[in-house]
């Protein structure tokens, strides 16, 4: 199958974006593709909109069968969460479980005026309750297959699938 | 070679007994870990779900203060319930033996077991008895070791001096009864730190303690000459016995940190202590509160490493 350009989803994403920037709002991206995608947005919107990240390994509803990601990085969310819109960015949305993690671990930080959530891909295939108010594209995906968000070391975005038979 | 007793079969870390025998790659492992947890710390709401609906006992078959309230603060943050017994001043003063204090804990549904004892090995004893789903902590054996402390130690450095394989350490006091002073060798030189120095008297020394990769020093003034770091350790009174000492007014005059020996270090030089301290007798007041002193951050970081090694065991479950 064709993939989509990345680069070019980024833009429409950010311009579907562009509108929510006012008021107390905030990017949160989730490691470590929705991260990268976060500092990108940044740099196109605007460039004093706060910005934050999250690794959700310590929220992950299957810490029970497979144990603590080895690579957890640190979570940074420099600015008060409390009544503050918080645009959550992540690259793939899938089951949702992700999602519901990175929730849970927002409110340890306050509660938020409200969260949208925006992705690039939603590739279906959801477990939960969850649905992305802003998507850069969709596409429907075999359970055997994932895609994966690379950035090159010039910071260019593109998208690999992955085949996992 | 038989196999280590901390790790599973798929070589993940099952128990923590001792720094011996680990990898580089477990300890960077659980100080990278740690590094996300001082966040957890620092937020509106201190926890995160990880251990929810674990139980933790905290066994001290021996005293403690700080080591035990932060492993049961670094549970809580956790989400695991936590129940810490002083074991000296309940059943084994009835004459139970330690298997059977495990055993009754056990059928309690206990998940992890953080244990210290007086006597070398007992958290060994321990890990080697209880059930495969059940993990076992070391917070301190007899002579032998302290893994938690020696982490927290090594984690501290780095937070302050990122650059390990470029650093001078220097140990400094009794390390002949101190446990915390051989996990803390391990780690450092597991780590790749360079030069390691211990200064102490002869009779606060155990035997080969060259083998270890360290440097002696008897003179303190030779031996802190351009260190990075100082780590001083408590003179452990309650456990010496004999004349190994003629008196603390003369230890502190050998072996006492004060402004006037720290000079000899590098001037950025960090100082830190396992707690807790004999002010006056291995260092001085002005050395503990004063700037160089990192003190009290090894206390803060210690929940964070505690709280690293305590997520991890629990999710390498064989």
């Amino acid at each position: 199958m064709k993939l989509p350009d990345a680069e070019q989803l980024l833009v429409e994403l950010a311009e579907k974006i562009r509108p929510l920037i006012q008021g107390k709002v905030a990017l949160v991206g989730i490691h470590s593709g929705g991260a990268w995608l976060a500092e990108r947005l940044k740099e196109i919107l605007d460039g004093d909109v706060p910005l934050g990240a999250l690794d959700i390994s310590f929220y992950r509803d299957d810490f029970e069968q497979r144990g603590l990601h080895p690579q957890v990085k640190p979570s940074h969310i420099p600015f008060e969460v409390e009544d503050c819109h918080i645009i959550l960015i992540d690259d793939v949305l899938y089951t949702g479980r992700t999602i519901r993690g990175a929730m849970n671990e927002l409110f340890d930080y306050g509660r938020p005026a409200k969260i949208t959530l925006a992705v690039l891909i939603d590739r279906g295939g959801r477990q939960m309750p969850v649905e992305a108010q802003i998507v850069g594209t969709r596409c429907e995906l075999e359970a055997h297959q994932s895609l994966e968000l690379l950035r090159d070391d010039s910071g260019k975005f593109s998208l690999k699938l992955h085949e996992n038979l | 070679m038989p196999q280590n007793p901390q790790l599973n079969k798929n070589g993940e870390l099952q128990h923590l007994l001792s720094i011996e025998g680990l990898s580089k790659d477990i300890l960077r492992h659980i100080l990278d870990t740690a590094e996300s947890f001082t966040g957890v710390s620092e937020r509106e709401v201190k926890k995160v779900p990880l251990l929810r609906g674990k139980t933790v006992c905290n066994i001290f078959f021996e005293n403690s203060t700080r080591t035990r309230t932060t492993f049961e603060i670094a549970a809580k943050r956790l989400s695991a319930d936590v129940v810490s017994l002083n074991v000296n001043s309940s059943s084994q003063s009835k004459g139970e033996t330690i298997l059977d204090t495990v055993d009754n804990l056990t059928a309690m549904h206990s998940d992890m077991f953080v244990v210290r004892h007086s006597q070398s090995g007992a958290a060994h004893f321990i890990a080697r008895h209880v059930a495969p789903h059940i993990h076992v902590i070391n917070a301190g054996d007899g002579r032998h070791a302290h893994p938690t402390q020696g982490l927290l130690d090594v984690f501290t450095i780095r937070r302050y001096k990122p650059d390990m394989h470029n650093l001078r350490v220097a140990i400094v006091g009794d390390l002949l009864h101190s446990r915390v002073a051989r996990s803390e060798i391990h780690a450092l030189t597991t780590l790749g730190v360079p030069e390691v120095r211990v200064i102490a008297p002869k009779t606060l020394l155990p035997e080969n303690v060259d083998r270890m990769g360290v440097q002696v020093y008897h003179d303190m003034r030779e031996g802190l000459k351009g260190v990075d770091v100082v780590m001083m350790l408590r003179l452990q009174n309650e456990r010496m016995s004999g004349a190994l000492l003629s008196s603390a007014q003369e230890y502190f005059k050998c072996y006492g940190l004060t402004q006037e020996k720290l000079a000899l270090a590098k001037p950025d030089a960090i100082v830190m202590h396992p707690g807790p301290m004999n002010r006056g007798v291995e260092i001085d007041s002005a050395v503990a509160d004063g700037a160089q002193s990192v003190i009290l951050p090894q206390v803060t970081y210690g929940i964070a490493v505690r709280m690293a090694v305590m997520s991890i065991l629990a999710g390498n479950t064989e």
